[in-house]
């Protein structure tokens, strides 16, 4: 079943509608896949066989009794281990929630169950979404399914890595600083951060509140267009989430029109720091652009060079406050030190043991810029900036329609070679920050390879807020246009996975 | 701006509630002075004329309608806790003997 696994997710749908092909059978391909490779990627933590196909024959009998179904039904997803599920573990890729169990379904994982889509099961992560490498997952890091010895972004690293491997053909991330374009960028697949409060965040656990955004991951922008329309929408459990309608997101992916349309280049997210391989493919993107029509403008957003500054005060201060509930009293770990221990010792030793390197760092340095007097010289000086790129982005989008970027500024380094350096690791979200700064959606679609090692380059696309569609709309023309210069598909040129078990 | 010193961090790692050894102490401070010394640029730019963006998009008075929801029961809640008796979280003690 082969073929099976490199269909996309819309394919595979119109296969099951007609049933020329079964949910059981789909589902079962995915789960011999996830057994042949995942021994090499480890894009799973969780694999949930049992469940995944038990819904997969619940959409066979039903589309047998010609019950009505939801176009996805039958096309199974993988979630992010960052996302709570009932009946499989959510670790969150730290030891401190290692064996938890959820007593509550996310929104999306609710909306995923009403689809029908067979969940296969949980994808790494960096520990609580805190990387860009899935370097700092608690359970061993995810390996680029391009290059073994090479990252698959992160923190949606995994998620990443499964829908390039071929592991599914749809899966959830969530993005605070780039966690999904990132990653889809390094593996040659879609990854889409949609507007701030376009999606429940209700289940995810939280990193940086002001920040987060669950979206979806997927070998096509259609299949991340079909994703989206499915998770997105109003949810009253999540306060911050937004009363507008989803938007005929699948529509505009399917018409895909860029003529007569005015296309902003960020002129800070290029040049120094960009490895040259990402420019040309960067640029060609623009020139095929132009040739569909769409007119290529220059935009200047000043306040950009502030953003990686004022994130890492603004997400490590929010993760600070967030990750205080881990505790040791209510859920998780526990480490109850030598002697009679007060509960305060016992959650020095809990969080001690429970945190990995990166978290403590993350949470010192939020504790840091949030305590007196130094509150309004960081975290309130990181607010200011805020104002600042949202200004930025209002002039930009005066100017254009949508703005264009490489989605990170070099291609998938190596398994270590940042590890211990934290300040290069953050740079890889250079231009992905900025969008979560102003809550502005973002895509990221495969570009091409760099010249200078074969690997995949990720362009970003970024439109003012509740204009997801737009994204869509760009994404689909300039996929088509790049797909026909490379006669189908990146991943197609990606290499057989060696080493698998 | 401030910069930070070893004390610092073990002052913040006490407040944060996280033990940490001497070596861990003196590798997150060395750690964490780079990270921010690059960060400090950005108490420098915007000036008081400039408002504060706490949420990207601002929403407000996002109320439901006072009715009883979805609710975990007890045992749900308790599901995941490290140690409970009677019904509730059990934790070792809050105070000193002393």
């Amino acid at each position: 079943m082969a073929d099976l696994i490199h269909l996309t997710a819309d394919a595979l749908a119109q296969k099951l509608a007609s049933k020329e092909v079964s949910a059981v059978e789909a589902t079962q391909a995915y789960l011999d896949r996830i057994d042949a490779v995942d021994g090499a990627i480890n894009a799973f933590l969780h694999v949930n066989t049992d469940e995944a196909l038990l819904v997969a024959a619940e959409v066979d009998k039903a589309r047998t009794d010609g019950d009505t179904l939801h176009p996805l039904a039958g096309v199974p997803i993988a979630v992010k281990d960052l996302i709570v599920t009932k009946g499989q573990p959510t670790t969150a890729g730290s030891r401190i929630l290692e064996g938890w169990q959820s007593p509550y379904d996310a929104t999306v994982v609710r909306k995923l169950r009403a689809a029908k889509m067979p969940i296969l099961g949980k994808t790494n992560l960096d520990e609580f979404a805190m990387g860009s490498s899935t370097e700092h997952s608690a359970y061993g890091p995810t390996r680029n399914p391009w290059d073994l010895d090479r990252i698959p972004g992160g923190s949606g690293g995994g998620s990443a890595a499964a829908v390039a491997a071929f592991e599914a053909p749809l899966a959830l991330g969530t993005d605070t600083g780039g966690s999904i374009r990132q990653p889809g960028a390094v593996t040659g697949t879609v990854g889409v951060k949609p507007t701030y409060g376009g999606v429940s965040r209700y289940g995810a656990i939280a990193m940086a509140s002001s920040l987060d955004q669950i979206g979806p991951v997927s070998r096509t922008v259609l299949d991340s267009a079909l994703l989206h329309e499915v998770i997105g929408g109003h949810d009253p459990h999540d306060s911050t989430s937004l009363t507008d309608p989803v938007g005929a997101l699948v529509e505009a992916a399917r018409m895909g029109q860029v003529e007569g349309m005015r296309i902003g280049v960020i002129k800070e997210l290029q040049g120094e720091g960009y490895q040259a391989g990402v420019l040309t493919r960067f640029h060609e993107s623009l020139e095929l652009l132009r040739s569909a029509g769409a007119e290529i403008v220059e935009v200047s957003c000043p306040n950009f060079r502030y953003a990686l500054g004022a994130y890492y005060l603004i997400m490590p201060s929010e993760a600070s406050s967030n990750l205080a509930k881990y505790d040791g009293v209510r859920f998780g770990l526990r480490v109850v030190p030598e002697g009679t221990p007060t509960i305060e010792r016992v959650m020095g030793a809990t969080r001690a043991a429970g945190f990995g390197d990166e978290v403590k760092r993350r949470i010192i340095l939020g504790t840091y810029a949030l305590s007196a007097g130094y509150y309004d010289a960081y975290y309130g000086s990181a607010q200011k900036v805020r104002t600042l790129i949202q200004r930025d982005f209002a002039a930009a989008f005066e100017q254009a329609d949508v703005l264009i970027s490489p989605t990170a500024p070099t291609t998938a380094f190596k398994l270590g070679e940042k590890l211990d350096d934290p300040l290069a690791m953050y740079l890889n979200d250079v231009a992905t920050i900025p969008a979560n700064m102003a809550g502005v959606p973002g895509l990221s679609l495969p570009g091409g390879l760099a010249d200078e090692d074969g690997l995949p380059v990720g362009i970003q696309l970024l439109a003012p807020a509740r204009q997801d569609a737009r994204l869509y709309r760009v994404g689909a023309v300039l996929e088509s246009l790049l797909e026909e210069t490379w006669g189908g598909p990146l991943l197609a040129k990606a290499p057989e996975i060696a080493g698998g078990k | 701006m401030a910069e930070i010193n070893r004390d610092d961090v073990a002052h913040l790692a006490r407040l944060a509630h996280i033990d940490m050894n001497d070596d861990e102490l003196d590798r997150m401070a060395g750690e964490l002075a780079v990270i921010v010394d690059s960060i400090k640029t950005v108490s420098e730019v915007a000036g008081d004329d400039i408002p504060a963006t706490s949420h990207p998009i601002p929403l407000s008075n996002v109320f439901r309608e006072d009715v009883v929801g979805e609710t975990l029961s007890n045992e749900e809640a308790l599901l995941g806790a490290p140690d409970n008796a009677d019904g509730r979280f059990k934790v070792p003690a809050i105070l000193d003997g002393e």
